[in-house]
């Protein structure tokens, strides 16, 4: 049952870096798009892939939050008492992004807009770097059992959290210029496939190297962690490093569909790795999934409530970008049918 | 750098509990605010939607889609103030959710369940206005509604257990071994205070869009469209009073059997005893003596139990030790919350004879200066009204965060910055509403403005955050066209 908990907890981990880590990556390469005339023409192209997701991929991260806190209480509580700080910055990081990109959209001045950008951008970096330093802090095995904080900064100002947020944010904006290069194909604009795609590679051989120098940091700061993905993890590790190349090499080959899912693939191998690496601790060295699991009744209700939102939401979602590709009803007689699909695309003027 | 860091840290050190509580207090109550919008105003776009597609109403509809923009705007703030929440719950009070959580975060597995529901039928209802088919369309919508009213009640079962705690097996260290989801979720106090939160919602979202539309009448626009952007929510917030009367008075009853230290701070009885009067205002001097205030002798007996009448005999605060119940203080505000909520409840209700009578006997809303001035203020008492009863449930749960098994002070992070993230908290809130207010009227003046230019809005699906752009977004055909960059910036391409 503990078992089945901390999978179920790991998917929503996977489902928030896969698809709200495209989000914080876009707002990464949002920041450095430049002056408001040069920047103007990639930061449309990221308003347009962000604005139908609605922020929607936070409910990842609440998710966690609620797997932890309801079958994890022990654990979930030491995690906030220790990283009390990196978490607050993360929270202030997300209502910022959130409200800024929200506000900046369609309604004011272009001066007031150009501030609401930056915190949209400076927050996505923000964000994903304490995430990634959370994480580091918690394999590295800095978080104590039993509801007592641990140092409040030595916890996450250390070697592996300080390659955790930045391998978060590489990761972040590697996912997203991906994405991205298939969004600038869907609007069919050829100028921004380019740009997006060679910072696609850049972004790609960047992560890359990060996480090889990060071997060596982890070997050093991380034993526990080191060990397990040299052994029982060590197929993960591999079948990421060969996502990563092979979505280099799609890249390079301009197979964005492909360099697409090997992205994700390369990201997705990463965090179950670090899962698989850790087990069968959720604190490493000091608190086992299976003790800081709360009793069956409370597991099997959220287990109910997780295959509930598998049967309602995923149709919802299905049927809401459905709508989205979906051209506009005739009668309505408004211009021009919006194309996401490659088959169908008439003229986008 | 780590060792300076922590010099400032232990410089700033300040006990985290009075600040975590205030925090949390201040955030719950920004978050409630938006809280009734979120579940109530998508019923009330069906209503005008279903008018619209029934009758064939211009006005109607027009209301309908612009109400479900403001909408969209009003849910974007409440995910984000919503987020924070569930941040603070780890960060303010981890012990509390350390030891608890496994009991009292259960129902919140469901709310996100709801919630998440609730925000993809809000982009499929906003999607839907151009690419669906008008009663396909209108279906969407009764999602919303339904994963509204949901959502919230999972909250508020979250929030009565803390009331009255039920459903799991403590072993004798304490520790919480078994865990019953049911009883859990549908705790004593549940049913009683998801009605009371749910109907709030109808009154409150009800009266304050309503006012919204008061206003616009008192400034001289007395066409169609505003009288009737009036009408229904009005209508429902006049249904929705009377119920909460009743639902407010059972659960009253409810506090005064299972929760009788609550019940002593908001009668403000010191000593146990019967013929107690129902003091309007008066509070409690530091030696526990109710001072001031207007007696009515033996009232608040008579209705905590009028089968006994003004014999019922309620429980004094004294008659608990001193630990273990609100101080006078905090029984003080939980008094002065309680008049509050049931002084502005009953000045709603009267309003709502009012125009009901007026339906009555005159077939047509009252159509009175004095009428429309209550009515525009009745959207922002109502708001008052709904956080005095927050207070009161809150406050009169005092010292306890679990009843009877955890205070609060037990529960609260060690953190000695909380005061920090509270000023940033603020600051950050005050420029969230402040922004909030400024792009709902932007989105307003806009929609006047496109009328008196005589143009219709297209559907306008591009004024709303995180809605879908319909454009595409670097060939943008629209931003030429606009004429008020001020509001409406030109797309940067």
């Amino acid at each position: 049952m503990s078992t089945l908990a901390a999978v179920v907890l790991f998917i929503g981990i996977l489902g928030y870096a896969v698809f709200g880590g495209a989000d914080f990556g876009a707002g990464f390469w949002d920041l450095v798009a430049g002056g408001t005339k040069r920047g103007g023409r990639p930061r449309a192209v990221i308003d347009h892939s962000i604005a139908p997701v609605w922020e929607a991929n936070h409910v990842w991260l609440i998710f966690i939050f609620v797997v932890l806190w309801t079958s994890f209480p022990t654990a979930y509580a030491s995690i906030t008492l220790t990283l009390f700080v990196p978490l607050t910055i993360a929270a202030f990081g997300i209502v910022l992004r959130g409200a800024s990109f929200a506000f900046r959209k369609s309604v004011l001045s272009t001066r007031d807009r150009r501030t609401f950008g930056a915190l949209f951008a400076v927050s996505s970096v923000m964000v994903p770097y304490c995430f990634g330093a959370i994480a580091g802090a918690i394999a590295s095995g800095r978080v104590p059992d039993g509801g007592v904080a641990g140092d409040p900064w030595e916890s996450w100002v250390n070697p592996t959290s300080i390659l955790g947020g930045i391998l978060a944010v590489c990761v972040c904006s590697y996912l997203a210029a991906v994405y991205l290069v298939w969004d600038a194909r869907r609007l069919s604009d050829d100028t921004m496939v380019e740009y997006f795609r060679v910072r696609a590679i850049g972004a790609a051989i960047i992560a890359g190297t990060v996480a090889f120098v990060g071997i060596f940091v982890l070997a050093n700061d991380a034993e526990y962690l080191f060990d397990g993905l040299t052994s029982r993890a060590l197929p993960l590790v591999i079948l990421s490093a060969a996502c990563g190349v092979g979505s280099l090499l799609l890249l390079i080959r301009a197979n964005h569909q492909g360099a697409r899912l090997a992205a994700a693939g390369a990201v997705a191998a990463v965090i179950v790795g670090w899962g698989v690496a850790q087990w069968d601790y959720i604190l490493p060295e000091s608190l086992t999934v299976e003790d800081a699991a709360a009793p069956s009744g409370t597991i099997g209700a959220v287990l109910v409530a997780t295959v509930l939102a598998v049967l309602f939401i995923f149709p919802a979602i299905a049927f809401l970008f459905v709508l989205d590709q979906r051209g506009l009803l005739p009668e309505e007689g408004v211009s021009g049918p919006v194309n996401e699909s490659g088959e169908e695309t008439q003229a986008l003027t | 750098m780590v060792p300076m860091l922590s010099t400032l840290t232990s410089l700033l050190a300040v006990n985290p509990v009075p600040w975590a509580r205030s925090q949390m207090a201040f955030t719950l109550a920004m978050h409630i605010i938006l809280v009734p919008l979120g579940v109530s105003w998508a019923a009330m776009t069906l209503i005008a939607n279903y008018k619209a597609i029934k009758h064939d109403d211009r006005d109607a509809l027009l209301l309908a889609q612009r109400w479900s923009k403001y909408m969209a705007v009003t849910f974007a703030v409440g995910a984000v103030t919503g987020t924070v929440l569930s941040f603070e719950f780890g960060l303010l009070w981890p012990r509390f959710m350390g030891q608890w959580g496994q009991a009292f975060g259960v129902p919140f597995a469901f709310e996100g369940l709801f919630f998440f529901t609730e925000a993809v039928f809000v982009s499929i209802y906003i999607f839907g206005w151009k690419r669906l088919k008008p009663w396909t369309h209108f279906w969407t919508g009764i999602p919303i509604v339904l994963a509204g009213v949901m959502g919230s009640v999972s909250v508020i079962a979250a929030n009565a257990w803390m009331n009255s705690p039920s459903g799991f097996t403590l072993n004798d260290a304490g520790d919480i071994v078994e865990v019953n989801p049911w009883e859990v979720i549908f705790n004593d106090a549940m049913p009683l205070m998801a009605a009371h939160m749910v109907v709030a919602a109808y009154v409150v979202g009800g009266f304050l869009v309503a006012s919204v539309y008061a206003v616009g009448m008192l400034r001289g626009r007395r066409d169609r469209y505003h009288r009737l952007g009036f009408l229904i929510p009005f209508s429902v917030a006049c249904l929705a009073i009377p119920v909460q009367m009743g639902v407010g008075d059972a659960l009253a009853r409810w506090v005064y059997n299972n929760q009788p230290m609550k019940f002593a701070a908001i009668e403000l009885v010191p000593e146990t005893s019967s013929d107690v009067p129902e003091t309007l205002f008066g509070h409690l001097n530091d030696e526990g003596e109710v001072v001031g205030g207007i007696p009515i002798p033996g009232f608040a007996s008579w209705l905590s139990d009028p089968a006994d009448g003004t014999a019922t005999v309620i429980q004094g605060l004294n008659s608990f030790p001193e630990d273990e119940r609100p101080t006078y203080r905090q029984a003080n505000v939980v008094h002065l919350a309680w008049d509050i909520m049931v002084g502005l409840g009953t000045l709603l209700f009267l309003l709502a004879l009012w125009y009901w009578a007026c339906w009555i006997f005159r077939k047509d809303m009252p159509q009175s200066k004095v009428f429309l001035w209550i009515a525009s203020a009745a959207g922002v008492l109502s708001v008052i009204t709904m956080e005095a009863g927050w207070v009161v449930s809150e406050v009169g749960r005092q010292p306890w965060i679990v009843y009877n098994l955890m205070k609060v002070e037990d529960a609260a992070t060690g953190n000695t910055g909380v005061w920090m993230t509270f000023i940033g908290v603020i600051v950050l809130y005050a420029a969230l509403a402040f922004t909030t207010i400024y792009v709902l009227r932007g989105m307003s003046r806009r929609f006047r403005r496109h009328e008196e230019a005589g143009e219709t809005d297209d559907y306008g699906e591009e004024d709303v955050p995180y809605g879908p752009s319909s454009r595409p977004a670097p060939h943008d055909e629209h931003s030429s066209s606009e004429s008020d960059a001020d509001l409406e910036p030109q797309d940067v391409s």
